[in-house]
């Protein structure tokens, strides 16, 4: 038998204008327990994605190497065939139909003529059993729990025969018990032979489980760290994930922050717009000073998006509770022009899907939160919204040939670009930016810090939402850090490093 | 501007040319008498009413009604009733008809844009519902509007179906009036076109070529001036035609210059960006399906005046056309574009190929598949020029 069951060697991946992946290896032992760690965008999943066929043969360069035999999987099929099964971490079962409809879906039992339901839910039953499930075959997945759902995920890749199972974040939306069991199960399928590769974020669940550890930074590989005793000490896997130096990747600035304060939140509460027993948001309070940049720091799913937006006019949520002061009056915002007029801005995370329209011009998009800014009685002067355009392009140095190009066809620094020049446009005091430089490329992202800074040194507040701790702490006078909803720590940028941020999560996860 | 973007621009003008060429030289010049001329307008008056309210709501997203057919038939009856039954006085009738609609519209807009019920479903519950109601009110028969001199039917017909004369100008032959008409209407684009541009000027803002602006303008004016110099051969100025270009250039207006026509595309480009962008969407939606019954009420009152009676079957698969002209005339089956012009121009598409076909005599189910398959080919070639230019899609 080869020494290793799977290796991947100096794989490449490039998307427009961002390096994902840069010349990673992996190698993987014949029934070890391996973890993939490492921030987000690291470039985990995408490793994961070359893998599984979903970044197709050709997509990536260097090669993958399965049971000793060079493969180019086109498909995720492909892979599947070779009993290579990812489980993602967003679940991929379809709530109306039964456990065992989902566990054959597109590998369905065929009898003779049709579907052989008897096959279907016997056989399906057989691999719940495996994984430890005790529930009907025949029950709807939207009637059973993450938990379950989780391990029908698991029993659906069993039936697919599968020698290597990755999992994404597989404990990201279980509880403690549910958590535990799951991770038992990967032992005693380890014990049975099975190799898997596990991603995740919970640095004491990979103690636990994982043999070999390798830490993925920025798209490469960084080490490979040993741990048969099961018994590492989670700061060297911390140091390994986010030790790099910092250069001069953020222009300086001048740290004038003024005593007035710009906007506070106290007892800010959110609960999950569907399952309104959830809370998203619980109970957290934050300021910033005029002058200021404020960092939010904190996992994806931690609350920080779902907090700007409830506070940016209950975009988000319901019952949402706490107080909102602006320049120290009391705000009570109903809806998105409320906040717009009390002179909140919110840069949306994901420009493409709810920030611009793409179809649309530069012009128009630039012009679209305040359009009466341009309008008399109601009437559109499109001169002065192209007047308005060209000014924001030429301060923002946007690279297009027209402000009539449309926006989809600018790359994403310079989507960005407009995204900011629509709430710059709006003139609002307290900018809130959710992730504003991710996707786009290092020099885009230096002129938006500058950008950043040009705004507070007039006074405005910003707040920063992002998930690259260097960038929070480059860039930041203050950074809060949140996780599952709460508010965890805050410090001051200059005492702040990436192993406190990332301590503070992790010890308000034991918790 | 090169040939290549020429032709994406104007396709369908394009087409509309060749069409009316073919089907001119097929009917051995038939298409254009007078009568058959000033008739295309009329017969398709309905049409292009109906398509720039639907316009708007297929910008919000794609989204259609199916009901207007029906609201036809509904506002139409209760118009007739009123006049025969009630004798009532025909301006008075109007604007009862005109609240009545505009009252349907915001019965489906609260459904759609408040409650979220998807518009296919609930203006099909309206095409089935507003039918009904029709006909119970006509009681499933025929009712004609009374053409007796004096009578109020009367003086309803002369409001939407009579034509403009203006005595002295007017001759029995030729009347004047309409190519006086048209001549302003022609001179009228110039200006406005000259002072459009100073001002541009002035304020040293960007031009479009004066070449390309004024070789569009002198092709409409040209156009303006035959056909009010053809229809001036026949009856003069259809009322019905003063009445479908008010519309026109009212939805053309709203739609182009004003920010409440903008929010109507920005719903349909990303209702999400648009919500976070602080405009209320769930009235833009509200609005448009409450417009869209107004025309529908609207083009009610000028069919029947046009046919002089409403009956049970009234208005129906006018969606259909109107759904057509929209999407022949270039609208994003996704929403977020399209224009009152194309519109118009896949509008008067249609109504050449129907009449072109009824003058030759045609079958009417021809004209079905010649229909169906006009448009089947407009919006395949809509989805794929948009994927070559990779919008979205």
């Amino acid at each position: 038998m080869a020494e290793y069951i799977l290796e991947m060697k100096n794989i490449t991946k490039e998307f427009p204008g961002v390096k994902a992946l840069d010349n990673v290896n992996l190698q993987v032992r014949p029934g070890e327990i391996h973890a993939l760690v490492g921030e987000n965008g690291a470039g985990k999943s995408t490793l994961m994605n070359v893998l599984s066929g979903t970044y197709p043969f050709g997509s990536y360069t260097g090669d993958i190497v399965y049971n000793g035999e060079v493969c180019q999987f086109k498909t995720l099929h492909d892979s599947e065939e070779k009993g290579i099964v990812i489980i993602h971490q967003e679940l991929a079962l379809i709530p109306e139909l039964s456990i065992g409809e989902n566990m054959f879906l597109g590998n369905e039992r065929k009898g003779r003529f049709g579907i052989d339901w008897d096959k279907t839910y016997y056989e399906a039953g057989e691999h719940m059993k495996q994984v430890g499930l005790k529930e009907e075959a025949t029950t709807l997945i939207k009637d059973i729990g993450t938990g379950k759902q989780q391990l029908v995920e698991i029993a659906k890749a069993l039936s697919k025969n599968v020698k290597l199972l990755i999992l994404d974040e597989p404990t990201s939306s279980l509880n403690e018990e549910d958590s535990r069991m799951l991770l038992d199960l990967l032992l005693s399928f380890k014990k049975d032979g099975m190799t898997s590769i596990i991603i995740s974020h919970k640095l004491n669940e990979i103690a636990y489980v994982a043999d070999k550890i390798t830490v993925l930074r920025d798209g490469s590989t960084i080490e490979t760290i040993d741990n048969e005793g099961h018994n590492i000490d989670e700061a060297r896997i911390i140091r390994g994930m986010v030790g790099r130096e910092l250069s001069d990747r953020y222009p300086s600035r001048e740290h004038n922050v003024s005593d007035k304060v710009g906007m506070e939140v106290k007892n800010w509460s959110v609960h999950h717009p569907i399952y309104n027993e959830k809370k998203v948001v619980d109970n957290v309070s934050f300021n910033v000073h005029r002058g200021e940049i404020v960092g939010f720091s904190g996992l994806q799913g931690a609350g920080r998006t779902e907090l700007a937006m409830s506070i940016f006019g209950r975009s988000y949520g319901t019952n949402i509770s706490g107080e909102l002061r602006i320049d120290g009056k009391d705000k009570s915002l109903r809806n998105v022009r409320d906040a717009i007029e009390a002179g909140l801005a919110y840069v949306t995370e994901d420009r493409k899907g709810n920030g611009l329209i793409l179809e649309q011009s530069i012009a128009q998009n630039t012009t679209m939160a305040r359009l009466e800014k341009v309008c008399s009685k109601g009437i559109v002067d499109i001169n002065k919204e192209n007047a308005v355009a060209e000014d924001y392009k030429e301060k923002l140095r946007t690279k297009t040939p027209s402000v009539q190009q449309a926006v989809g066809n600018l790359s994403g620094g310079n989507q960005q670009k407009v995204l900011l020049a629509k709430w710059m446009f709006a003139d609002p005091e307290v900018l809130i930016l959710d992730e504003p430089t991710r996707g786009i490329d290092v020099g885009a992202k230096y002129e938006i810090y500058c950008i950043m800074n040009d705004l507070v040194a007039q006074g405005k507040s910003v707040i920063m939402i992002s998930s690259e701790m260097p960038e929070l702490l480059g860039m930041c006078d203050r950074i809060y850090v949140m996780n599952e909803g709460r508010m965890v720590a805050e410090m001051p940028a200059s005492e702040a490093t990436q192993e406190k941020i990332m301590s503070a999560i992790l010890q308000s996860d034991k918790k | 501007m090169n040939t290549k973007t020429f032709i994406k621009k104007y396709t369908m003008v394009i087409a509309l040319v060749v069409v009316f060429i073919f089907f001119s030289m097929w009917t051995e010049g038939r298409l254009l008498y007078p009568q058959n001329l000033s008739n295309l307008l009329i017969q398709n008056a309905y049409v292009l009413v109906l398509a720039c309210g639907m316009l708007m709501c297929i910008l919000t997203g794609g989204n259609i009604d199916l009901s207007v057919g029906s609201t036809v038939c509904l506002v139409g009856a209760v118009a007739a009733q009123m006049l025969t039954k009630h004798n009532m006085d025909p301006l008075i009738v109007i604007c009862l008809c005109l609240v009545f609609a505009c009252l349907i519209g915001m019965w489906q807009g609260f459904w759609i844009g408040y409650i979220h019920i998807p518009p296919f479903i609930c203006t099909l519950a309206g095409m089935f519902l507003f039918r009904g109601f029709g006909r119970a009110i006509l009681d499933s028969k025929t009712i004609a509007i009374p053409q007796t001199e004096g009578s109020v039917g009367k003086r309803f017909l002369d409001i939407f179906a009579s034509y403009i004369e203006v005595p002295g100008v007017d001759t029995d032959k030729v009347k004047w009036s309409a190519f006086i008409l048209g001549i302003i209407i022609a001179a009228a684009l110039v200006v406005i076109t000259v002072l459009n541009r100073i001002k541009k000027a002035k304020k040293g803002y960007k031009q479009a070529s004066a070449l390309s602006q004024f070789a569009k303008v002198i092709v409409i004016d040209f156009l303006v001036l035959a056909y009010t110099w053809k229809i001036a051969h026949y009856k003069g100025i259809p009322v019905m035609a003063i009445w479908v270009l008010a519309v026109v250039l009212i939805y053309a207006f709203i739609t182009s210059k004003t920010a409440f026509g903008r929010y109507f595309y920005a719903v349909g480009g990303n209702e999400k960006a648009t919500k976070l962008s602080g405009i209320d969407t769930k009235k833009v939606y509200f609005l448009a399906y409450t417009s869209m019954s107004l025309l529908a009420g609207l083009s009610g009152l000028l069919v029947a005046a046009r046919v002089g009676s409403v009956n049970g079957d009234t208005g129906n698969s006018f969606e259909m056309d109107a759904i057509g002209s929209c999407f022949i005339g270039g609208a994003s089956a996704y929403g977020g574009s399209g224009t009152v012009g194309g519109v118009v121009v896949g509008a008067i598409l249609l109504g050449v190929i129907n009449q072109g076909m009824s003058i030759k005599g045609l079958d009417n189910n021809w004209q079905y598949v010649v229909k169906g398959a006009v448009l089947l080919i407009a919006v395949i070639f809509d989805v794929v020029s948009n994927k070559k230019t990779g919008k979205a899609g």
